[in-house]
């Protein structure tokens, strides 16, 4: 529909990510399938962008696309000024599945990007007990795990899992945080005591946050803009600024204009998916 | 309470093998045969009770055989089964070929063996190495298969480079298929040594079963046996030892369940 109101509001400095005329095929030439078509994105940094849109319509491949771990058939695609590929920034990610190492305890898995990510991988020997250590706790503490460090990860419940694997996405304090649905396996109050504490985290540290959600409340609470995406061939078919004031609450949530918007996103993807079974 | 069924649990497996033995000797007397068809289990032991200072160099040896060609095989099981875990086309090429070298009986290696090196300790180890690489070869790559894609993309997303990725993920996760596969392994070894040591030998317990059976003495035969079901075991309990004792983890799961 309209891809240029992507691309019009980035003013040149700022932009960490951009997309330009980016298409993704997967399979070989014959039976090759679009997954995203012809996209153009641009994200300023320290922007909380969300991704909504039908299942199966390119929400991850753009993900992977950003994180670096999927090459674009065509077009080009720059983090950082840099077209990605050639050196990474040490990106954050979490999954919906939390993928904890049960061989470390809680506080091991956390510090595991410091022992790969610059500038702390060269010092981890040195710091991994003092300063490092230091680090994680303080960051468990902030999601609500205080005293789970020495935990191993079968001794947690999924929600606390979630939290730790929020602490690890974000323990290097990464420019760049991409998460693929992450509270979506989770019950409705510990999803929304998540919420705020990934909005306080963001707040704090000022990533820029690419988050997929099947969740159109989740979107609107924590992000600044929402990207509706149609699928086969995915593409993005609107992006709203979401300017409620931060930060946000519950309560928020029930307010008229919130819901509004809940609802606009609501009858949008219901058109996607409704074009989607008159072309198939 | 969970305890006491855990040891009600050993204490019925006990009995169990124990009047397997009782019945075997039984029905050894009920119906009268011969020691030389069959011996009775109480033949058995005391033949190997009292023949032990002679049988004990052959028990040495066999061990010391199968233990050389188990870790050789082990070392070579590992590098091949994390080039066939990681790499794709080293998976392509090695499979088939592992596969129908695993499928040859590995009798018909023993002659080979002995025809390059001669009869004696070189065929037995080479027979127990290659008897016993299949599974460790087979178990590190699955290991190394099964990372959650998820967390490969976390740690390449990072920055990890596909060594940091093997270290950091792949090889503890395989730890446990690792372990799995020595207890196997080690077994699997056994059995090559004593193969190759009845045919090509001059020491080691199958060739004093090989001697013995030759001379018609029959409960040194069995005896024999018993020995290498010892040992077999023996090899076995160890192995599940220091695999509990390294990926204690993979169970822990349970061992808190029950707790
Ligand atoms: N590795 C792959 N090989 C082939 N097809 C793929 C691959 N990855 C994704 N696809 C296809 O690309 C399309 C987009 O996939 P993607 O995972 O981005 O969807 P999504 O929007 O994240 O869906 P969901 O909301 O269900 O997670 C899907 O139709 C999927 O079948
Ligand atoms: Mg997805």
């Amino acid at each position: 529909m309209n891809q240029q109101g992507a691309v019009a509001p980035s003013s040149s400095r700022n932009r960490i990510v951009q997309l330009e005329d980016v298409r993704v095929r997967f399979g070989a030439d014959t039976d090759a399938f679009l997954a995203l078509d012809r996209t153009s994105l641009t994200v300023e940094a320290g922007d909380f962008v969300a991704m909504v849109g039908p299942s199966g319509c390119g929400k991850s491949t753009i993900l992977k696309l950003v994180a670096g771990l999927l090459r674009p058939s065509e077009g080009v695609v720059f983090v950082a000024g840099r077209e990605i590929g050639a050196e990474r920034i040490g990106i954050g990610m979490a999954f919906q599945n939390p993928t904890m190492l049960p061989w470390l305890s809680i506080r091991q898995n956390v510090m595991l990007p410091l022992k790969i990510v610059e500038p702390y991988s060269s010092t981890y020997r040195a710091h991994k007990n003092t300063l490092f250590r230091d680090r994680v706790e303080a960051l468990l503490e902030k999601v609500g795990l205080g005293g789970f460090g020495d935990h191993r990860p079968w001794q947690l419940s999924g929600g606390m899992l979630q939290r730790a694997n929020l602490c690890r996405a974000l323990i290097h304090e990464p420019k760049l945080l991409m998460l693929d649905e992450p509270f979506g396996a989770l019950d409705q109050f510990t999803r929304e005591e998540l919420w705020s504490i990934l909005q306080d985290l963001w707040i704090d540290q000022r990533p820029t946050v690419f988050l997929v959600t099947h969740d159109l409340r989740e979107a609107a609470f924590l992000a600044n803009r929402i990207l509706v995406m149609s699928s086969r061939p995915g593409r993005v078919t609107e992006d709203r600024k979401v300017d409620f004031a931060r930060p946000r609450t519950i309560d928020t949530t029930y307010e008229k204009e919130f819901t509004d918007l809940t609802h606009g996103l609501r009858s949008l993807i219901v058109a996607a998916k409704q074009k989607e079974k008159v072309k198939s | 309470m969970k305890l006491s069924a855990k040891v009600r649990e050993q204490i019925s497996s006990v009995t169990l093998i124990a009047s397997l033995f009782a019945a075997w000797e039984a029905a050894c007397l009920i119906f009268n045969v011969s020691p030389i068809v069959l011996p009775r289990p109480s033949q058995i032991i005391t033949t190997l009770v009292l023949q032990l200072p002679a049988l004990w160099p052959h028990i040495l040896q066999t061990l010391v055989t199968t233990m050389i060609g188990f870790g050789i095989g082990m070392v070579i099981g590992v590098l091949l089964g994390v080039m066939v875990g990681v790499s794709r086309a080293a998976y392509n090429a090695a499979y088939p070929l592992l596969v129908g070298f695993s499928s040859i009986p590995k009798v018909a290696v023993v002659p080979i063996f002995v025809l390059w090196f001669g009869s004696g300790t070189v065929p037995a180890i080479l027979t127990a190495m290659t008897t016993c690489i299949f599974p460790i070869v087979v178990n590190v790559a699955t290991g190394l298969a099964t990372t959650e894609p998820e967390m490969e993309d976390v740690l390449k997303a990072l920055g990890a480079s596909r060594w940091q990725v093997l270290w950091n993920v792949g090889l503890p996760r395989t730890m446990p298929y690792f372990f799995a596969s020595l207890k196997i392994a080690v077994t699997l070894a056994f059995v090559g040594t004593v193969l190759s040591e009845t045919v090509a030998a001059n020491r080691g317990i199958g060739t004093v079963m090989m001697m013995a059976s030759a001379s018609f003495d029959v409960p040194l035969a069995f005896a024999g046996l018993f020995a290498l079901a010892l040992l077999g075991i023996l090899l076995y309990v160890v192995f599940a030892l220091i695999e509990q004792r390294i990926c204690g983890w993979a169970n822990r799961k349970n061992e808190f369940a029950m707790a």
